[in-house]
């Protein structure tokens, strides 16, 4: 209601005064008279009370499930109390991208401590603050590997369909050529793929583990890519990097993926975070902020937003690309809940969603109907088939209070992290051997 | 201040999770990494405290005075967060089955309804995740718009030099080629420069309005009569959508398409720099094109829905959820008395702040009344006493407020650009125009101090050139 405005009506008549105006209409006076709104027809203004129960009403109508299974992009995990208690810090909280470096250094370092991690995750020399998502990272590292003479990106057709989504709407506008390569029993094939593979594409994109959950042969894709002198990046989940084979160790140029997995809630979609690391020689073509170590006039270590030089606000339409406000407070998540779990932490967390997986796959596989569609490696998500109609089974399982697994081609793709211990997997198995009776 | 990979102690950690219930499942050795990733270990009190010392040396709204010119640094409410906060929207995984997240469907139609009519648009997409990105979306649907037509020929998009930097590179992004076009003396668009620009090639016009320089254009319907008879398509830019909320509509401007900065007018906090939600409005003949996919509303509920025409995906999922509901929330709360009377607010201050620093003796890059922001020109001062912008700036960081936008807009080749917006007091802005007073003394006085300013901050000025020519991006261990 008052817009949380604190001058009282005789200020602002002490306002108008100095400015020698009785009406602060005539400020808008300017504005051509046919165009001014008489009022909006939006509801009036309500008290904090009632906007809260609004607000909660909605938030109730949503069926919040107990148990998830579900993965596909958006994972369920555990999110330590630290994290929500230092991102609600009203410092972190309240400041804008931080121009100012002298009143800016905690945001500034808490940027470049989420850089090195990346680094340490990924096994890549440099990374940005943050875009908007692992969808739109994908998309941007494919605009980095553009060069004169090579343009085409070839995505493995196991990626994430929405990234595949992005990329092409990404790619449309700027008249790069896209090519998706077919899946063969759930994997990119790397025979297949430099078959495919032209003297002049810019960038092989593959996703690790992929979009069925499955374990790529990453070294081979890789290899493939550079083969043709085409650059080779890795879309992958950091959570698995806990424990799994590093974009760098395999020889990736850049590495990109949806950081929400580490301590940001699934949200209905968003806010996420997308993260993009890269070797020394294409550190120059990142896109976005990028925060460096210096000193000050008295030689003390300061941080400062650095590269600018590739930047919109000095570019204009020379630009690297057009992002502004990233995703600072996500990163800021990221790297608080990295800095919690620490080196055993994330391993052990890994570990868990690869063990749960796995005894839920093996489980589930000896069901009727139900058995594993793939026979190759996997982390923490597999397909299985569905001897009934899937959306059918996740209403039997929606009554019990268990999201299943998301129906994709005529299966379903399974999740499991360290959030759906043994007693939870038994249960969704006796609730599926009940199903597969009937 | 350490990093936290400097007060790493080994064997520090916390116990968060329980032991696996599982049979452990271990991984071929070659699809591993060969040593675990170098994380720091702490305790949590270590990692506390960290965090503690970093916010200590952060500054946000909620520090202080905050007059960052196109910015819009209001206050970001309590409420906002307590109600992004729900468990019933952060649990809900995206990929739920729909008639599970009803809620959260009704609360981004109701969010999209409400911006509809602020702006004057008829349709509207929540999936942009900021500004830049919102500013691509609207461009893209511009070029759906022409390619449907068969209109290929209309390559080039039109943008003021007053522009903020995004605008160009999203063009670019959007695969068309920038028509840069000058300023009039008062800051506006040149009406003869534009009918000059406009052609059979014209995709679109950019614009803000007010503008950079916080001037509403008085020929705004004549600006885009002239796209619209070249053929081409308005774009608003809404970052300085706080001047002229529930006062003036864009839609009635003539403009084709929006976006509008959450983060900004809709006072979602800015995070240390995102995440932003920047939604695109359009008016009905754009609809088709919307990315996919848009909230509809039938009788048996609220559905998501690919508009037949999609220009296809901007990003996964639906967009920045909660800092939609931040907004909605927003919105609800000032209803249609608070909205105009914000904007309204803010544009008060910022004259009431203008005219005392133009008494003070500073000089304004457009004198007369403005609108939500001003720009000071401090060339003058600089030919004077040497003092720029920048000193300026700096100089008052030592008295514990935000400095306004420095060197922007171009077109002012000193520039500082105030917004106060609506959710300061008389009395902050009196205190804010006493320090400037006293700086401007400082200037005349002794034009080494502000050279030499800032004092009291942690850090003096930074080695910036250092910085970008030897680039440290990452903490490494000591040799």
């Amino acid at each position: 209601m008052g817009g949380y405005i604190p001058n009282s009506a005789a200020a602002q008549q002490a306002m108008l005064e100095s400015l020698g105006l009785t009406s602060v209409q005539q400020l808008f006076d300017c504005i051509p008279s046919e165009m001014l709104v008489d009022h909006l027809n939006i509801p009036e203004g309500m008290s904090e009370l009632e906007v809260g129960e609004m607000l909660t009403a909605m938030a109730d109508k949503n069926k919040r499930f107990s148990t998830v299974f579900r993965g596909a992009g958006a994972y369920n995990h555990y999110i330590p109390s630290i994290v929500k208690a230092v991102t609600s810090k009203k410092e972190f909280l309240t400041a804008y991208t931080p121009y100012q470096a002298e009143i800016s250094q905690g945001v500034l370092q808490s940027i470049f401590e989420y850089q090195t991690m990346i680094c340490q995750l990924t096994g890549m020399d440099v990374s940005n603050a943050s875009v908007y998502d692992g969808a739109t990272a994908a998309a941007e590292a494919v605009v980095m590997c553009q060069e004169r003479k090579r343009s085409c990106a070839v995505v493995s057709g196991a990626l994430n369909p929405h990234f595949i989504e992005v990329i092409q709407t990404y790619c449309g506008s700027r008249g790069i050529p896209v090519e998706i390569l077919p899946v063969q029993n759930g994997l990119t094939d790397p025979a297949a793929l430099s078959a495919a593979l032209k003297a002049d594409d810019a960038c092989v994109l593959f996703q690790n583990p992929n979009y069925y959950g499955l374990l790529e042969n990453c070294d081979a894709l890789t290899e493939a890519a550079h083969a043709v002198g085409a650059k080779a990046v890795a879309v992958v989940n950091p959570m698995t990097l806990g424990i799994l084979k590093t974009p760098g160790a395999y020889g990736a140029d850049i590495a990109v993926g949806e950081g929400q997995p580490l301590g940001i809630p699934m949200a209905f979609g968003g806010p996420y975070l997308g993260f993009m690391a890269a070797t020394q020689a294409m550190m120059r073509k990142l896109p976005g902020r990028i925060v460096g170590q210096t000193t000050d006039a008295k030689g003390n270590r300061a941080f400062v937003l650095t590269l600018q030089a590739r930047e919109q606000h000095i570019r204009r339409e020379k630009a690297s690309s057009s992002v502004c406000s990233n995703q600072a407070l996500c990163a800021l998540t990221a790297a608080v809940y990295l800095a919690s779990m620490g080196p055993d932490g994330l391993a052990d967390c890994a570990k868990q969603c690869l063990s749960n997986a796995h005894y839920a796959a093996s489980e589930i596989a000896k069901i009727p109907g139900f058995g594993l569609r793939h026979n190759a490696p996997f982390f923490h998500e597999f397909v299985t088939e569905c001897p009934i109609c899937p959306q059918l089974l996740n209403e039997k399982l929606a009554e019990k209070g268990i999201l299943g697994g998301l129906p994709v081609e005529g299966g379903i793709l399974w999740c499991a992290t360290e959030m759906n211990n043994k007693n939870q997997i038994d249960r969704l198995v006796e609730i599926l051997k009940e199903v597969a009776a009937q | 201040m350490k990093l936290l990979f400097e007060r790493s102690t080994v064997g520090h950690k916390s116990e968060l999770l329980p032991c696996c219930s599982t049979p452990a499942y271990e991984l071929p050795a070659d699809l591993l990494r060969a040593e675990a990733p170098a994380l720091p270990q702490l305790a949590e009190i270590e990692v506390e405290r960290h965090y503690t010392e970093l916010a200590k040396q952060t500054f946000g709204v909620n520090d202080g005075f905050y007059p960052l010119g196109s910015c819009t640094m209001k206050y970001n409410p309590s409420i906002n967060e307590d109600m992004a906060a729900l468990p019933g929207f952060t649990k809900l995984h995206p990929l739920q089955p729909e008639s599970t997240v009803q809620g959260a469907l009704e609360a981004m139609y109701t969010a999209t309804e409400l911006l509809q009519e602020i702006t004057g648009m008829d349709a509207m997409t929540l999936q942009p995740s900021a500004g830049a990105h919102g500013e691509y979306t609207g461009l893209l649907l511009i070029r759906a718009y022409h390619q449907s037509r068969g209109d290929t020929a209309r390559t080039k998009i039109i943008v003021p030099d007053s522009a903020h930097g995004t605008n160009p590179a999203s063009a670019v992004m959007a695969g068309f080629s920038v028509v840069n076009i000058p300023s009039d003396e008062k800051g506006c668009v040149d009406l003869d420069g534009l009918r000059k620009a406009v052609g059979p090639d014209t995709a679109g016009l950019m614009l803000t309005n007010p503008n950079t320089v916080g001037i509403f254009d008085p020929n705004i319907l004549e600006i885009t009569k002239i796209v619209h008879e070249a053929g081409g398509l308005c774009y608003y830019d809404g970052a300085n959508l706080n001047a002229v909320m529930g006062m003036a509509r864009p839609g009635d401007m003539g403009f084709d398409c929006i976006h509008l900065n959450l983060h900004k007018t809709f006072s979602t906090p800015h995070g240390g720099g995102g995440p932003g939600s920047g939604p695109v409005g359009c008016k009905a003949h754009l609809a088709q094109f919307l990315p996919t996919p848009v909230v509809v509303k039938t009788e048996e509920g609220y559905h998501l829905h690919a508009p037949e025409a999609s220009l296809g995906r901007m990003r996964s999922l639906y967009g920045n959820f909660l800092v939609v509901i931040r907004a909605l929330t927003y919105v609800l709360s000032l209803g249609k008395e608070g909205i105009p009377a914000a904007s309204q607010g803010a544009v008060l201050n910022a004259n009431y702040l203008m005219k005392k620093l133009a008494d003070l003796g500073y000089d304004m890059a457009y004198p007369g009344f403005c609108m939500h922001e001003f720009v000071m020109d401090i060339g003058k001062l600089k030919k004077e006493t040497g003092a720029s912008a920048m000193e300026i700036a700096k100089r008052l960081l030592d008295y514990g407020m935000h400095p306004p936008t420095m060197y922007f807009p171009l077109i002012v080749h000193e520039a500082l650009m105030v917004e106060p917006t609506e959710t300061e007091s008389k009395e902050t802005l009196d205190a804010a125009a006493e320090v400037y007073g006293k700086i401007l003394a400082e200037a005349k006085e002794d034009g080494q101090r502000l050279h030499d300013a800032p004092f009291n901050t942690p850090i003096g000025r930074p080695d910036e050139v250092g910085a970008a020519r030897q680039p440290i991006l990452r903490w490494t261990p000591a040799e």
